[in-house]
Protein backbone atom coordinates (compact mmCIF):
# COMPACT_ATOMS: atom_id res chain seq x y z
CA UNK A 1 0.00 0.00 0.00
CA UNK A 2 2.92 2.66 1.04
CA UNK A 3 4.85 1.63 -2.22
CA UNK A 4 1.44 2.61 -4.11
CA UNK A 5 1.18 5.74 -2.05
CA UNK A 6 4.89 6.88 -2.90
CA UNK A 7 4.46 5.60 -6.48
CA UNK A 8 1.97 8.00 -7.24
CA UNK A 9 3.50 10.53 -5.45
CA UNK A 10 6.52 10.69 -8.03
CA UNK A 11 4.32 10.34 -10.79
CA UNK A 12 2.30 13.31 -9.84
CA UNK A 13 5.77 14.94 -9.19
CA UNK A 14 7.27 13.82 -12.59
CA UNK A 15 3.93 15.30 -14.32
CA UNK A 16 4.10 18.55 -12.13
CA UNK A 17 7.80 19.14 -13.20
CA UNK A 18 6.98 18.53 -16.88
CA UNK A 19 4.25 21.14 -16.66
CA UNK A 20 6.17 23.92 -15.21
CA UNK A 21 8.58 22.70 -17.99
CA UNK A 22 5.89 23.52 -20.89
CA UNK A 23 4.42 26.78 -19.09
CA UNK A 24 8.37 28.56 -19.48
CA UNK A 25 9.28 27.50 -22.98
CA UNK A 26 5.77 28.74 -23.55
CA UNK A 27 6.24 31.98 -22.71
CA UNK A 28 10.08 32.32 -24.22
CA UNK A 29 8.14 31.73 -27.57
CA UNK A 30 5.38 34.42 -26.77
CA UNK A 31 7.82 36.82 -26.56
CA UNK A 32 8.42 37.25 -29.79
CA UNK A 33 5.07 38.39 -31.07
CA UNK A 34 3.95 39.67 -27.47
CA UNK A 35 2.15 42.75 -29.17
CA UNK A 36 0.12 40.61 -31.07
CA UNK A 37 -0.82 38.20 -28.30
CA UNK A 38 -1.52 41.40 -26.28
CA UNK A 39 -3.68 42.97 -28.89
CA UNK A 40 -5.77 39.67 -29.18
CA UNK A 41 -6.22 39.38 -25.72
CA UNK A 42 -7.87 43.02 -25.42
CA UNK A 43 -9.79 42.68 -28.54
CA UNK A 44 -9.64 39.16 -29.90
CA UNK A 45 -9.16 38.78 -33.66
CA UNK A 46 -10.99 41.17 -35.89
CA UNK A 47 -9.93 42.82 -39.39
CA UNK A 48 -8.09 45.64 -38.48
CA UNK A 49 -7.60 48.80 -40.85
CA UNK A 50 -5.18 51.60 -41.11
CA UNK A 51 -6.18 54.67 -41.23
CA UNK A 52 -8.96 57.39 -39.15
CA UNK A 53 -6.55 56.95 -36.10
CA UNK A 54 -3.63 59.51 -35.84
CA UNK A 55 -0.99 58.31 -32.97
CA UNK A 56 1.33 61.35 -32.80
CA UNK A 57 4.84 60.24 -30.76
CA UNK A 58 7.65 62.43 -31.29
CA UNK A 59 9.85 60.55 -34.34
CA UNK A 60 13.08 60.58 -31.94
CA UNK A 61 13.18 60.75 -27.90
CA UNK A 62 16.10 61.30 -25.88
CA UNK A 63 14.74 59.80 -22.47
CA UNK A 64 12.19 56.88 -22.84
CA UNK A 65 10.73 57.68 -18.99
CA UNK A 66 8.22 60.11 -20.30
CA UNK A 67 7.12 60.51 -23.64
CA UNK A 68 4.17 62.64 -24.48
CA UNK A 69 1.88 60.83 -26.90
CA UNK A 70 -1.35 61.47 -27.98
CA UNK A 71 -3.76 59.69 -30.14
CA UNK A 72 -6.58 60.85 -31.76
CA UNK A 73 -9.46 59.06 -33.63
CA UNK A 74 -11.58 60.71 -36.85
CA UNK A 75 -14.80 59.87 -35.81
CA UNK A 76 -18.36 62.33 -35.38
CA UNK A 77 -18.72 61.21 -31.73
CA UNK A 78 -22.51 61.20 -32.18
CA UNK A 79 -25.12 58.86 -30.60
CA UNK A 80 -24.50 56.49 -33.71
CA UNK A 81 -21.25 56.67 -34.70
CA UNK A 82 -18.92 56.97 -31.57
CA UNK A 83 -15.17 55.48 -30.55
CA UNK A 84 -16.13 52.76 -27.95
CA UNK A 85 -12.21 52.19 -27.13
CA UNK A 86 -8.84 52.67 -27.44
CA UNK A 87 -6.02 50.31 -26.91
CA UNK A 88 -2.40 51.44 -27.07
CA UNK A 89 0.29 48.39 -27.24
CA UNK A 90 4.17 48.34 -27.54
CA UNK A 91 6.65 46.56 -29.05
CA UNK A 92 9.88 45.89 -26.54
CA UNK A 93 9.03 47.02 -23.39
CA UNK A 94 9.04 43.95 -20.68
CA UNK A 95 4.82 44.33 -20.68
CA UNK A 96 3.14 44.63 -24.33
CA UNK A 97 0.32 46.91 -23.15
CA UNK A 98 0.39 50.48 -22.65
CA UNK A 99 -3.15 52.11 -22.24
CA UNK A 100 -6.69 51.29 -22.70
CA UNK A 101 -9.06 53.34 -22.61
CA UNK A 102 -13.32 53.16 -23.05
CA UNK A 103 -14.92 56.31 -24.82
CA UNK A 104 -18.58 56.70 -25.67
CA UNK A 105 -20.84 59.32 -27.22
CA UNK A 106 -20.45 61.81 -24.65
CA UNK A 107 -16.48 62.19 -24.94
CA UNK A 108 -17.16 64.86 -27.51
CA UNK A 109 -14.15 64.11 -29.19
CA UNK A 110 -11.90 60.93 -29.11
CA UNK A 111 -8.50 62.49 -28.49
CA UNK A 112 -6.50 61.42 -25.05
CA UNK A 113 -3.09 62.48 -24.54
CA UNK A 114 -0.41 61.00 -21.94
CA UNK A 115 3.25 60.27 -20.97
CA UNK A 116 4.81 56.82 -21.65
CA UNK A 117 7.38 54.85 -20.66
CA UNK A 118 9.52 53.47 -23.40
CA UNK A 119 12.42 50.59 -23.04
CA UNK A 120 13.95 50.72 -26.35
CA UNK A 121 13.46 51.56 -29.92
CA UNK A 122 10.17 50.47 -31.17
CA UNK A 123 7.64 50.37 -32.70
CA UNK A 124 4.06 51.41 -30.95
CA UNK A 125 0.39 50.61 -31.94
CA UNK A 126 -3.14 52.23 -31.09
CA UNK A 127 -6.42 50.63 -32.50
CA UNK A 128 -9.76 52.02 -32.08
CA UNK A 129 -12.62 50.32 -31.81
CA UNK A 130 -15.37 51.96 -33.65
CA UNK A 131 -19.33 51.49 -32.45
CA UNK A 132 -20.33 49.99 -35.51
CA UNK A 133 -17.59 47.42 -34.51
CA UNK A 134 -14.82 48.17 -36.92
CA UNK A 135 -11.41 48.35 -35.74
CA UNK A 136 -8.39 50.91 -36.88
CA UNK A 137 -5.26 51.59 -36.71
CA UNK A 138 -2.01 53.45 -36.49
CA UNK A 139 1.68 52.67 -36.01
CA UNK A 140 4.39 54.70 -35.17
CA UNK A 141 8.42 54.40 -35.26
CA UNK A 142 10.04 55.54 -32.31
CA UNK A 143 13.89 55.97 -31.92
CA UNK A 144 14.81 55.95 -27.97
CA UNK A 145 18.52 57.03 -27.40
CA UNK A 146 17.79 56.84 -23.41
CA UNK A 147 15.58 53.90 -22.69
CA UNK A 148 13.32 53.30 -19.44
CA UNK A 149 14.24 51.36 -16.65
CA UNK A 150 17.82 51.13 -17.16
CA UNK A 151 18.82 54.21 -15.56
CA UNK A 152 20.78 53.75 -12.08
CA UNK A 153 19.15 53.90 -9.12
CA UNK A 154 20.01 56.02 -6.42
CA UNK A 155 21.57 53.14 -2.97
CA UNK B 1 2.73 60.30 1.88
CA UNK B 2 0.51 62.82 0.56
CA UNK B 3 -0.77 62.37 -2.67
CA UNK B 4 -1.52 65.62 -4.91
CA UNK B 5 -3.76 65.60 -7.90
CA UNK B 6 -3.84 68.02 -10.29
CA UNK B 7 -7.22 68.31 -11.82
CA UNK B 8 -7.66 71.52 -14.40
CA UNK B 9 -11.58 71.63 -15.68
CA UNK B 10 -13.19 75.21 -16.93
CA UNK B 11 -15.29 76.67 -14.24
CA UNK B 12 -17.80 77.69 -16.99
CA UNK B 13 -18.75 76.43 -20.50
CA UNK B 14 -21.86 76.89 -22.87
CA UNK B 15 -24.02 73.65 -23.11
CA UNK B 16 -23.04 71.74 -26.13
CA UNK B 17 -19.74 72.68 -25.60
CA UNK B 18 -16.76 70.02 -25.97
CA UNK B 19 -14.32 70.62 -23.25
CA UNK B 20 -10.68 69.76 -21.96
CA UNK B 21 -10.01 67.79 -19.29
CA UNK B 22 -6.35 67.54 -17.80
CA UNK B 23 -5.31 65.71 -14.73
CA UNK B 24 -2.01 64.66 -12.75
CA UNK B 25 -1.25 62.52 -9.86
CA UNK B 26 1.68 61.98 -7.76
CA UNK B 27 2.93 58.42 -7.97
CA UNK B 28 6.07 56.54 -8.71
CA UNK B 29 4.60 54.00 -11.07
CA UNK B 30 7.15 51.75 -9.90
CA UNK B 31 6.80 48.95 -12.79
CA UNK B 32 8.18 45.73 -10.62
CA UNK B 33 10.97 44.90 -13.69
CA UNK B 34 13.54 47.33 -12.00
CA UNK B 35 16.36 46.31 -9.68
CA UNK B 36 17.66 48.14 -7.01
CA UNK B 37 21.77 48.43 -6.61
CA UNK B 38 21.72 45.64 -3.98
CA UNK B 39 20.21 43.37 -7.01
CA UNK B 40 16.50 43.20 -5.18
CA UNK B 41 13.71 43.42 -7.47
CA UNK B 42 11.60 46.60 -6.40
CA UNK B 43 8.18 45.42 -5.99
CA UNK B 44 5.12 46.17 -8.65
CA UNK B 45 3.70 49.58 -7.03
CA UNK B 46 1.19 50.80 -9.67
CA UNK B 47 -2.33 52.52 -10.24
CA UNK B 48 -4.13 50.10 -12.20
CA UNK B 49 -7.07 52.27 -13.14
CA UNK B 50 -8.33 55.71 -13.70
CA UNK B 51 -12.03 56.81 -14.16
CA UNK B 52 -14.34 59.85 -14.27
CA UNK B 53 -17.58 60.15 -13.89
CA UNK B 54 -20.16 62.97 -14.34
CA UNK B 55 -22.88 63.22 -12.11
CA UNK B 56 -22.97 59.97 -11.73
CA UNK B 57 -22.60 58.81 -15.42
CA UNK B 58 -18.97 57.56 -16.18
CA UNK B 59 -17.81 59.64 -19.20
CA UNK B 60 -14.08 58.29 -18.75
CA UNK B 61 -12.54 55.19 -18.05
CA UNK B 62 -8.55 53.87 -18.39
CA UNK B 63 -6.42 51.13 -17.86
CA UNK B 64 -2.62 52.06 -16.94
CA UNK B 65 0.09 49.76 -17.39
CA UNK B 66 3.65 49.74 -16.32
CA UNK B 67 4.29 51.52 -19.70
CA UNK B 68 2.47 54.81 -18.36
CA UNK B 69 4.99 57.18 -16.64
CA UNK B 70 5.86 58.33 -13.04
CA UNK B 71 3.13 60.91 -12.31
CA UNK B 72 0.32 59.90 -14.74
CA UNK B 73 -1.45 62.96 -16.84
CA UNK B 74 -3.93 62.38 -18.61
CA UNK B 75 -5.75 64.71 -21.36
CA UNK B 76 -9.09 64.04 -22.50
CA UNK B 77 -12.37 65.10 -23.58
CA UNK B 78 -16.49 65.37 -22.96
CA UNK B 79 -19.25 67.87 -23.52
CA UNK B 80 -20.62 69.89 -21.09
CA UNK B 81 -24.55 68.62 -20.84
CA UNK B 82 -25.56 69.87 -17.16
CA UNK B 83 -23.88 72.10 -14.38
CA UNK B 84 -22.61 69.71 -11.98
CA UNK B 85 -20.16 67.64 -10.38
CA UNK B 86 -17.19 65.39 -12.12
CA UNK B 87 -15.29 62.94 -9.72
CA UNK B 88 -12.09 61.70 -10.42
CA UNK B 89 -10.95 58.37 -8.85
CA UNK B 90 -7.37 56.51 -9.42
CA UNK B 91 -7.39 53.16 -8.02
CA UNK B 92 -3.88 50.85 -7.74
CA UNK B 93 -1.42 48.82 -5.90
CA UNK B 94 -1.09 48.62 -2.26
CA UNK B 95 -4.48 49.49 -1.55
CA UNK B 96 -4.42 53.32 -3.23
CA UNK B 97 -7.18 55.37 -3.87
CA UNK B 98 -7.89 58.93 -4.69
CA UNK B 99 -11.08 60.56 -4.98
CA UNK B 100 -11.03 64.39 -6.14
CA UNK B 101 -13.90 66.16 -7.19
CA UNK B 102 -14.32 69.08 -9.99
CA UNK B 103 -17.68 71.55 -10.10
CA UNK B 104 -18.66 72.84 -13.58
CA UNK B 105 -20.97 75.38 -14.34
CA UNK B 106 -22.67 74.89 -17.87
CA UNK B 107 -25.17 77.95 -19.35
Amino acid sequence: MSMMKITRREVLLAGGLAAVGATISGSAEAVTGQMETAIRNAIGTPTIRKGRVMLDLPPLVENGNTVPMTVSVDSPMTKDNYVKAIHVFNEKNPQPNVISVRLGARSGRATIATRVRLADTQKITAIAEMSDGTFWSDTQEVIVTLAACLEDLQP
Amino acid sequence: MTVRALINVPKKAKRGDVIEIKTLISHVMETGFRHSTNGQMIPRDLITSFACTYDGETIFETQFFPAIAANPFVTFYTVATASGTLTFRWIGDNGFEVTQEAKIAVE
